[in-house]
């Protein structure tokens, strides 16, 4: 261990400043955090040969963590996409099931490796199951607010993508669908300025993401990414909104993509080197601790011991998912079809 | 007794399915207006905000069924025009076949998808197509395709039950042509059983939706002739009935395989294989195909649609010649 101080108690009092509370801050450092160390883990587990495939959410922290907290856990709906996964942790995933998951490991309930890693489901968190095939998971996010709205439970329900993936027809459909039938959606658009190589104006004609609620009627936000402070404060107020029947929401983070699409890809071949060192100095958990000790609200000390709780919690979890078991190989078949 | 058509038997089978479980509610163009083929007519007036006109948007229609299907409603969508799913493909197909598949049964879909289908209508290229053979390809998804009223009332019952995405396939041409008596409560019926409709000892026909009428019609005809033809409705088309398949191409030692579906890609290769795979040594002919020819779409000209549809005339030619074999 490399800290035996005790963990401080943190107040449950919301701070005016931020809407949040110091424990929740320092739940939000903490999921930010488990976040970028686990993609640094799977990376590394990746080159040494152990671990097929990662696709990463580094620089998109702050806007997953922020976002995720404005939802009430085990009452609204995720519907997210490859690179939240802190969205998941927020929700409850463990460092542990994130490690299965990217292990394909029989036990990994996400897809109990029938699906790439990072393709997230967990019926009792409500995390909706998603597909590679980007988002086709907005249609199911309006659905289930539809169905909400049925049955009149005061449900909201979050669905994330990329600024690439706003392109698709689905994209437009849901927000158009959303709209007309004033649904509980948060439509939240993580703009990490790439998609795979391209840029973003290679993908769409207008300034940003959030440019399009016009088309739609619809209410929206453009907030800093990099700050998950900003981001719980943007997304807040329009979860509570939604929830009392004022309909959808589109909220455009804007953030960065640190690391390349994925660990197939090679980046260097379509970024600019200094872009990336710039948008490394916003690195949003750098952001976040000098803001909350700037603030005076953790010492440093206590950020430390942050980071060696997650540190330990992430050695751990690695070295136990590497022993779990693979599926078999016949594990392939079955559950085609539900049977009740 | 009274009898009704196709469409007053899927329109009874809506109508007693949100009467019995108000988890069950409908989306699709047209749909509070009553729909183009009526099949909704007088739901909205009953069921109100359960009956939901959806924008003219295919995927949105599949892709918000499966939210809430996921959700734990019961979406029967429609799909105004077979011809017009495509659009909605990659829901059906990349999302609601594999939502089981991929969760191991943690998350379920029980959906269905209702859509008039086939030809003979002067539909020319857009409101004809058979497109059974694409969803039918997909595991995951079970396809229904009834053909008379009392099995679409039952099979709908079946399909909206089912916690599965359901494709549940109408005849058009059928809608209004073909009646039936229909009293009492819906048959207790499950997917993934074909029926044989007409019993005979020298050939099987295998058939669904209109082809399966005009079997039948061809069978009485061979009747005539001293030709006895079985003829199977195949109902579900995935899963298929592999042991009514086998049994009755086992029973009879010479099968004909019908359908409207162009031939190359379509279910009777399907069927075809499954008979030559387990049923080989009983076989006394070449399995023969009755199927539209392979040009990519029904074309519009009366002439040039009869000339693609296959029909009572060339489903006997074909019998009778294998019949000689």
């Amino acid at each position: 261990m490399a800290t035996t101080r005790t963990r401080p108690k943190r107040s449950e009092k919301t701070l005016d400043d931020y809407l949040l509370s110091e424990q929740q801050l320092e739940d939000m450092y903490y999921h930010m955090l488990l976040a970028r160390k686990l993609n640094e883990r799977m990376l590394a587990l990746n080159r040494q040969g152990r671990a097929p495939f990662v696709i990463a959410g580094a620089g998109q922290e702050a806007a997953q963590v922020g976002a995720a907290m404005a939802l009430k856990k085990g009452t609204d709906y995720l519907a997210p996409y490859y690179r939240d996964l802190g969205m998941n942790l927020v929700f409850g995933m463990t460092a542990r099931e994130a490690m299965l998951n990217l292990l394909a490991k029989r036990d990994d309930t996400n897809s109990y490796g029938r699906q790439m890693p990072s393709h997230w489901a967990n019926s009792e968190r409500k995390i909706v199951t998603q597909s590679s095939v980007v988002t086709t998971q907005f249609l199911h996010a309006a659905g289930i607010a539809l169905a909400a709205k049925l049955r009149k439970d005061p449900i909201v329900v979050l669905a994330c993508c990329g600024e690439g993936s706003t392109s698709r027809g689905d994209f437009h459909e849901a927000l158009n669908f959303a709209a007309i039938h004033k649904l509980p959606v948060i439509f939240f658009v993580e703009n990490n300025g790439y998609a795979i190589s391209e840029r973003t104006e290679k993908s769409m004609p207008v300034d940003h993401v959030a440019d399009r609620k016009r088309g739609y009627n619809m209410q929206g936000a453009v907030v800093d990414g990099m700050d998950g402070i900003a981001v719980y404060q943007t997304v807040r107020p329009a979860v509570d909104q939604a929830r009392n029947g004022g309909g959808p929401y589109l909220i455009e983070a804007k953030c960065y993509r640190l690391w390349p699409h994925s660990s197939d890809d090679d980046d260097s071949r379509y970024r600019p080197k200094k872009e990336l060192e710039e948008w490394s100095q916003k690195d949003p958990l750098k952001l976040f601790r000098q803001r909350v000790e700037s603030d005076g609200i953790f010492p440093r000390e206590d950020l430390d011991e942050i980071e060696a709780r997650v540190e330990e919690e992430i050695k751990e979890a690695a070295q136990w998912a590497l022993m779990q078991p693979d599926p078999a190989p016949e594990d392939a078949l079955g559950f085609v079809y539900k049977e009740l | 007794m009274p009898t009704v058509s196709v469409i007053e038997a899927v329109r009874a089978a809506l109508d007693e399915a949100m009467e019995s479980d108000d988890r069950v509610f409908l989306l699709g163009e047209d749909v509070e207006a009553g729909g183009v083929f009526r099949a909704t007519e007088g739901l909205r007036g009953k069921y109100g905000e359960r009956v939901i006109d959806s924008p003219l948007a295919e995927s949105s229609i599949i892709g918000l069924s499966i939210g809430a299907a996921h959700y734990g409603l019961r979406p029967v969508a429609e799909i105004q025009f077979a011809d017009f799913i495509h659009a909605g493909f990659d829901q059906m197909c990349s999302e609601a076949s594999r939502w089981s598949y991929r969760t191991r049964g943690d998350s379920y879909l029980p959906m269905v998808v209702r859509t008039p289908w086939g030809g003979g209508v002067h539909g020319g290229q857009h409101h004809s197509q058979s497109i059974e053979a694409y969803y039918a390809h997909m595991p995951g998804i079970k396809v229904v395709a009834p053909s008379f009223p009392a099995d679409y009332r039952s099979l709908l019952h079946a399909s909206i039950a089912d916690p599965n995405p359901v494709l549940f396939l109408e005849h058009k041409r059928t809608y209004r042509m073909i009646r039936q008596e229909l009293d009492g409560a819906p048959a207790e019926t499950a997917l993934g059983r074909a029926r044989v409709t007409r019993d005979g000892d020298d050939l099987t026909i295998f058939a669904y939706g209109l082809m399966l009428h005009e079997s039948l019609a061809a069978a009485e005809t061979l009747s005539g002739e001293g030709v006895e033809c079985r003829v199977v409705d195949l109902l579900t088309l995935n899963p298929l009935d592999r042991e009514t398949i086998l049994e009755s191409a086992k029973a009879t030692g010479k099968v004909l395989i019908v359908h409207e579906d162009v031939l190359t890609g379509g279910l009777g290769g399907e069927i075809a294989a499954i008979i030559a795979e387990h049923a080989f040594e009983y076989l006394d002919a070449p399995i023969r195909r009755v199927a539209g020819p392979d040009i990519p779409a029904m074309p519009y000209h009366h002439a040039m649609e009869e000339f693609f549809m296959p029909n009572r005339e060339k489903i006997a030619a074909a019998a009778r010649e294998l019949a000689a074999y």
